[in-house]
């Protein structure tokens, strides 16, 4: 009896722990220098839920991998903590951490038939013959390679190879999987369509995945969340709509998607605008959003896609308005670019629809553009 | 079909295209020809004449044929069942006679006594003897000399008349001919070159096992530390290269010498008593570890090129999987260095069984190798001819690993520095 109810009460602990969802991975305030002097990461958090796919996305030595490998456990964090299932693994050797890992380029073993390859992490645990044969088959069809099982690595193309690597980074059933710009070396077509296929794996198994990238599209076509990283530091942790939309800071929005940069000082805020004059004299509604307060410097950021052309003059759509001048104009069949000059700015890009009843512009010539102050968002300087 | 192979495709001004590009190819080839045509005769001057003149030295045989012509014409139809007659004897006296004013009989007494003993004097006195010489020359020589009356003298010039010999060969595995032309083994006082032989492989394969031993891990520490280290190890590794082969032999003396560095050492740290002092130096292991110090270098250079090339991250995949650091290097790492350890491995071991200098320095009598012999045979014993056999075989055991090494690794994928 006694028994029966401590079981009772352990399910239900752990029911109430599973409906509070702690975090499958954690990465708490972890901090990595390499050589004492400089940290690479610093200041690293973030959770990964079960089942997300989480991406960090960065420029070029922005400390991605770095965090990729204190995860599968091959550096070692100078401070901070790792947590996986809750369990702090800082001191836990990586082959014991159970979580799958797809190298940049591969890492086949070139040794080994594809089949052996799938069968490694399997045979390590001592998994029956039968066992192992009928897992890597599965894993085999899982990435659509069940004719391919007798080829050495080297006798497969970058796709198939990469497939392959997924395979063998699942085919032990991790609960975790981390990816370090696992299509860095294929083209477009290819990657558009790895990108598919790791998707649909993804919902297939329900793992956990962090992925590591510097292609934005591959990352806001992916993940359910975004960790956009610089200088070691995460800039923003959002969902790929959030990012895109809503940017918290200049790097965020600038790094992600196309953006037009006006820079100036905030003069006077009105409740949920602020009017800012920019340095070439003209005066900008924007909406606050990580900009200090009056006489502090911003910049603002604007999307091409929400510019619009001011037609005969009558358009009230739009608060900030302006004159602008036609230096160039590029055809891309279902929209134009258009680059003009306005607020001092040169390199001011505007994207309009190849739709009816748009004018055609030539370059030389004035126009009138226009947004609205909420697409307008006045960040740090 | 457009292509038929009755209209073969032709340039503009109708020449058929072959023609056309082998002329245009032609000049080109003959310049690059003209540009190692030094070196190309260099080569064939300092190195493969020499072996060819090696090989042919090895089977040569003109000293019978040339120095007694008339006897051997003399014994054309003999019986070989009773000693030859009047005639043969007569020839040997003429040739004796002629050989002695042109002095050349040295050649053909060694060349003879090489096959039975007692040859050479049996000629100089008979030479000697030669002014007083009466026919019949039979009775006469017989007279002078007693091995002129053995039949197996006769058998010996007539057996050894051919241009060609491979007598060097037998006597290079410790083998012989008797009288009769049967091959037997020498008396067992003269067996010294197959057990050299021997010798030298399995002493040559323990020093190509310790250098892999030894030079596996420098190797895997150079190819994994960060460049401002690893270029330091290498200089060290490199450094015995810049060092004197002799300079470096003879050190190993010092340390190694009964009244050396490590004998001082261990006696004076009490690990042996001082009457009871190692015998490290002029025998096997004088050879062993000073080979295995001069090999070194050329083990660990192609373990280091190959290892170069395994990205760290096959490690790291196997580590993520789940195996064992032990296990990760048994299954992923080593079996990628292969093709390194075979390189080294018959570098150094062909290297090894040819080595002279080192094995002649701090071998003693049983740490030599079968080219001290080599060397022995001639600068000493002046039998080019067995020296040249000993030499070939050497060269045919070489070739024999290398298509073995070829077959089994393939030279192409060998990569060296
Ligand atoms: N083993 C190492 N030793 C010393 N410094 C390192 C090491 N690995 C990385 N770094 C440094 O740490 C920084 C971050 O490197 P990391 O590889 O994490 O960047 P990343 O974001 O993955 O870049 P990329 O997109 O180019 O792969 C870089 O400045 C790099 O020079
Ligand atoms: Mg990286």
């Amino acid at each position: 009896m006694n028994v029966s109810l401590q079981q009772q009460r352990d399910d239900r602990a752990r029911q109430d722990e599973r409906d509070a969802t702690p975090p499958f991975a954690r990465f708490i305030d972890v901090q990595k220098s390499y050589d004492g002097v400089e940290l690479v990461v610093k200041g690293f958090n973030l959770d990964v839920h079960q089942g997300e796919f989480v991406t960090l996305l960065g420029p070029s030595g922005s400390g991605k991998t770095t965090c990729l490998m204190m995860m599968a456990g091959f550096e070692t964090p100078t401070h901070g903590q790792i947590l996986l299932k809750g369990e702090p693994i800082n001191d836990l050797p990586p082959h014991k951490r159970g979580i799958g890992m797809v190298f940049q380029n591969y890492a086949l073993f070139p040794h080994m038939s594809v089949t052996e390859n799938l069968a490694f992490p399997l045979e390590v645990r001592r998994l029956s013959k039968a066992e192992t044969k009928r897992k890597v088959e599965r894993a085999l069809a899982m990435v659509r390679l069940n004719d391919f099982g007798d080829r050495r690595p080297a006798q497969l193309s970058g796709g198939q190879q990469q497939r392959v690597a997924l395979a063998r980074a699942l085919v032990f059933e991790p609960e975790l999987v981390l990816m370090d710009e696992p299509l860095g070396a294929l083209d477009k077509n290819l990657r558009e369509e790895m990108q598919y296929e790791i998707k649909r794996i993804h919902a297939d198994l329900g793992v956990s995945m962090i992925y590591v990238t510097h292609d934005q599209t591959e990352a806001l076509t992916m993940s359910d969340r975004i960790a956009v990283f610089n200088d070691g530091i995460v800039q923003q942790l959002a969902a790929p709509e959030t990012l895109y939309e809503a940017p918290e800071n200049a790097f965020v929005a600038n790094f992600i998607g196309e953006n037009n940069r006006l820079y100036g000082e905030v003069t006077e805020t009105i409740g949920n605008t602020c009017q800012v004059r920019l340095d070439s004299g003209e005066t900008v509604l924007a909406k606050p959003v990580a900009c200090g307060g009056i006489g502090s410097r911003t910049t603002i950021s604007l999307r091409p896609e929400r510019v619009g052309l001011v037609l005969n003059g009558d358009s009230t759509a739009f608060d900030n308005r302006f004159r602008a001048e036609v230096r160039e104009v590029i055809y891309l069949g279902d929209h134009l670019r258009t680059r003009v000059s306005v607020c001092g700015n040169e390199e001011f890009i505007l994207k309009t629809p190849n739709a009816q009843g748009q004018p055609s512009l030539r370059p030389g010539q004035s126009v009138d553009i226009g947004w609205s102050s909420s697409d307008c968002r006045a960040l740090d300087a | 079909m457009s292509g038929s192979p009755a209209s073969p495709l032709t340039t503009a001004d109708g020449v058929p295209l072959k023609v056309s590009l082998r002329r245009a190819v032609r000049r080109s080839k003959l310049k690059a020809f003209l540009l190692v045509s030094p070196l190309l005769l260099f080569l064939v001057v300092a190195f493969v004449m020499p072996i060819f003149e090696m090989l042919w030295r090895s089977v040569d045989n003109p000293e019978v044929s040339t120095h007694l012509s008339r006897t051997v014409d003399a014994l054309e139809g003999w019986g070989r069942e009773t000693l030859p007659g009047e005639e043969a004897y007569a020839a040997l006296a003429e040739d004796l006679r002629e050989g002695q004013q042109a002095r050349n009989l040295g050649l053909l007494s060694s060349r003879l006594n090489y096959e039975k003993a007692g040859m050479r004097s049996t000629i100089t006195r008979t030479a000697r003897s030669l002014g007083t010489l009466e026919p019949p020359y039979k009775e006469a020589l017989i007279e002078a000399n007693a091995n002129w009356g053995d039949l197996d003298t006769w058998k010996l010039i007539e057996r050894e008349s051919t241009p060609l010999t491979l007598s060097y060969y037998l006597a290079a595995v410790d083998r012989q001919l008797t009288p009769d032309g049967e091959i037997v083994r020498a008396p067992e006082s003269q067996r010294l070159h197959v057990n050299l032989f021997w010798r030298t492989l399995w002493m040559s394969l323990v020093i190509t096992g310790l250098t892999l031993l030894l030079g596996y891990p420098v190797a895997f520490l150079l190819a994994s530390l960060p460049l401002r280290y690893s270029n330091l190890l290498m200089i060290l590794v490199l450094l015995p290269f810049w060092t004197s082969l002799l300079v470096r032999t003879t050190t190993w003396i010092a340390i190694l010498q009964s009244q050396g560095v490590l004998n001082d050492m261990m006696v004076a740290i009490g690990v042996i008593a001082d009457e009871a002092r190692w015998q490290m130096i002029h025998n096997k292991t004088g050879t062993i570890v000073a080979m295995t110090h001069i090999l070194l270098p050329f083990m660990i250079l192609p373990l280091y090129s190959v290892m170069k090339t395994i990205p760290p991250s096959y490690m790291r995949a196997a580590r993520s999987l789940g195996g064992r650091p032990f296990l990760c290097f048994r299954r992923v790492y080593f079996p990628l260095t292969i093709p390194g350890i075979a390189a080294g491995g018959i570098l150094v071991f062909i290297l090894s069984i040819g080595y002279y200098i080192t094995p002649a320095l701090v071998g003693g009598q049983s740490g030599r190798f079968i080219t001290n012999y080599i060397a022995y045979h001639m600068q000493t014993s002046l039998n080019w001819g067995l020296a040249a056999a000993i030499a070939s075989i050497l060269l045919f055991v070489v070739v024999v690993f290398y298509l073995v090494f070829n077959r089994l690794i393939g030279v192409d994928k060998v990569k060296l520095g």
